[in-house]
């Protein structure tokens, strides 16, 4: 079934990256349904990461055409960013600040968000006792939580996960999982990477595969459960594009 | 949701340098101990001026003025390079991009930052050269703070720019000043010789010529900068 483009939140048409001599995603062709959730996988190198940064507009495609919200990537980042939040490995977060610091910010740079749900996020990401401290003390998984939480300030409409369960302790996941779910509860349309792909396949509902670069499994609908990891093994065993 | 999406517009672009100007400012006062060294190598370098000359004091009151900028653009090498590194650091300056943070507010926050820090700089800077070089100083307090001010930001707006370009590289160290100082010429020149005859004393009525130098140079190089900072920090 082809969908109607102004239902599709993320376009992308024969995109490919180049970093040096290397290419790192290549012609890349599909499209994501708003309101869908679809798990990333691939293995290291497959180009995950390339691809979350192009979505978010952070990096530019070396040929092709990507639009997000129907618009323009490169030409329309004023429109498309304001609406879209990208939690990564590196976390946009300023050291020497702390953790209410840095997502006052947020609130600095956009009026829109209201400051009044800080303490609540803060209470709700499990960082409210260490609302004052700064960031470098914080381990790698309370930096998580706090992007988690800025994520949640925000309240963005196209939300690009990078490795959300990395670094984090067993109560760091699950409530990880419980934003998930919170946030796809708003309609919220959701990519995801992870190499925990049964856990990424419980939360998403649509399910895209990279190799090398490659699509090798466009945007397609999670059936019966374990499908994604089957699938993701299949085609990581499958010979070619390396 | 709290807010619409055609309701969300980023703050305008007065807000957007205050946030960055505030921002830079409390991140400075955080690692003041970075800040110290700074000032400590500025010190160090006006002292190293001094005993490379010796202790004839008629030339060192005649190259005072000299030393003084010198040791102010060495150390904005540093202070310029950790106004970046700040940034890079956990890839803090892709957050502000996709905030979004528009680009001109960046620049002009971070500059005006990087203009206060210099200025202060200079002005503590001013009577430690006084005092060691025995200059007895001719010009008026005012013409004396707008000199250092205009100085200062000459330093700051291309300094800015080529911090965001080092700050993407390798060798990020070795490439500000290579690209830093052949810029900065023209400014350093016109700081020095109008700071030489607030010292000296201006019989001809020269300084106005060397204060004109120092804010066509800015009103060049801001504007310049200012159109090519978003470039610079877009991939």
């Amino acid at each position: 079934m082809t969908l109607p483009s102004s239902s599709m939140v993320v376009q992308l048409n024969n995109v490919s990256k180049r970093y040096g001599r290397r290419w790192a995603l290549v012609q890349l062709t599909f499209a994501i349904p708003e309101k869908s959730s679809v798990l990333l996988t691939g293995g290291n190198g497959a180009g995950k990461t390339t691809l979350l940064r192009m979505l978010a507009t952070s990096l530019k495609s070396t040929r092709g055409e990507v639009r997000i919200f129907d618009k323009l990537s490169g030409v329309d980042n004023d429109l498309i960013r304001p609406r879209l939040a990208l939690v990564t490995h590196d976390s946009h977060l300023y050291d020497d600040l702390s953790a209410e610091e840095n997502l006052s910010l947020v609130g600095h740079f956009l009026p829109w968000v209201d400051m009044r749900r800080m303490g609540d996020i803060l209470e709700r990401v499990g960082l409210a006792p260490r609302r004052a401290s700064a960031v470098r003390g914080f381990s790698a998984g309370m930096r998580r939580r706090l992007c988690m939480g800025r994520m949640l300030l925000v309240e963005p409409e196209l939300v690009l996960l990078d490795e959300p369960f990395g670094q984090l302790d067993p109560p760091g996941v699950a409530l990880v999982e419980e934003i998930i779910r919170e946030v796809q509860q708003k309609q919220v349309t959701l990519v995801m990477s992870t190499h925990d792909v049964e856990r990424g396949e419980a939360l998403c509902d649509h399910h895209l595969h990279l190799k090398s670069g490659r699509v090798l499994r466009a945007v397609e609908p999670l059936g019966e459960p374990g499908e994604a990891t089957r699938i993701a093994q299949e085609l990581e065993a499958r010979g070619g594009w390396h | 949701m709290t807010s619409s999406f055609a309701e969300r517009r980023p703050a305008s672009l007065v807000a957007g340098v205050r946030a960055v100007i505030n921002k830079d400012l409390l991140l400075e006062w955080r690692s003041r101990a970075r800040v110290n060294a700074t000032i400590f190598f500025a010190f160090l370098t006006l002292l190293l001026f001094l005993f490379a000359v010796g202790p004839d004091t008629h030339i060192m009151a005649q190259s005072a003025a000299g030393y003084l900028w010198l040791a102010v653009l060495l150390s904005s090498v540093l202070s310029l390079g950790e106004s970046f590194r700040m940034e890079a650091e956990n890839a803090a300056l892709e957050g502000l991009r996709l905030l979004p943070v528009d680009p001109k507010a960046m620049f002009l926050g971070k500059a005006i930052a990087n203009t206060l820090f210099l200025f202060l700089l200079a002005v503590i800077l001013v009577p430690v050269t006084v005092a060691m070089c025995g200059v007895e100083v001719q010009g008026s307090l005012m013409h004396g703070v707008a000199i250092l001010f205009l100085g200062a930001a000459a330093i700051s707006a291309p300094g800015t720019l080529y911090a965001a370009i080092a700050s993407q590289v390798r060798a990020r160290d070795v490439l500000l000043p290579l690209l830093l100082f052949p810029v900065l010429i023209p400014a350093i020149i016109g700081a020095v010789k109008a700071t030489k005859l607030l010292f000296a004393g201006d019989p001809m009525g020269d300084l106005g010529r060397w204060t004109a130098l120092l804010i066509f140079f800015n009103a060049t190089y801001w504007l310049l900068c200012l159109l090519l900072f978003g470039r610079v920090v877009e991939e």
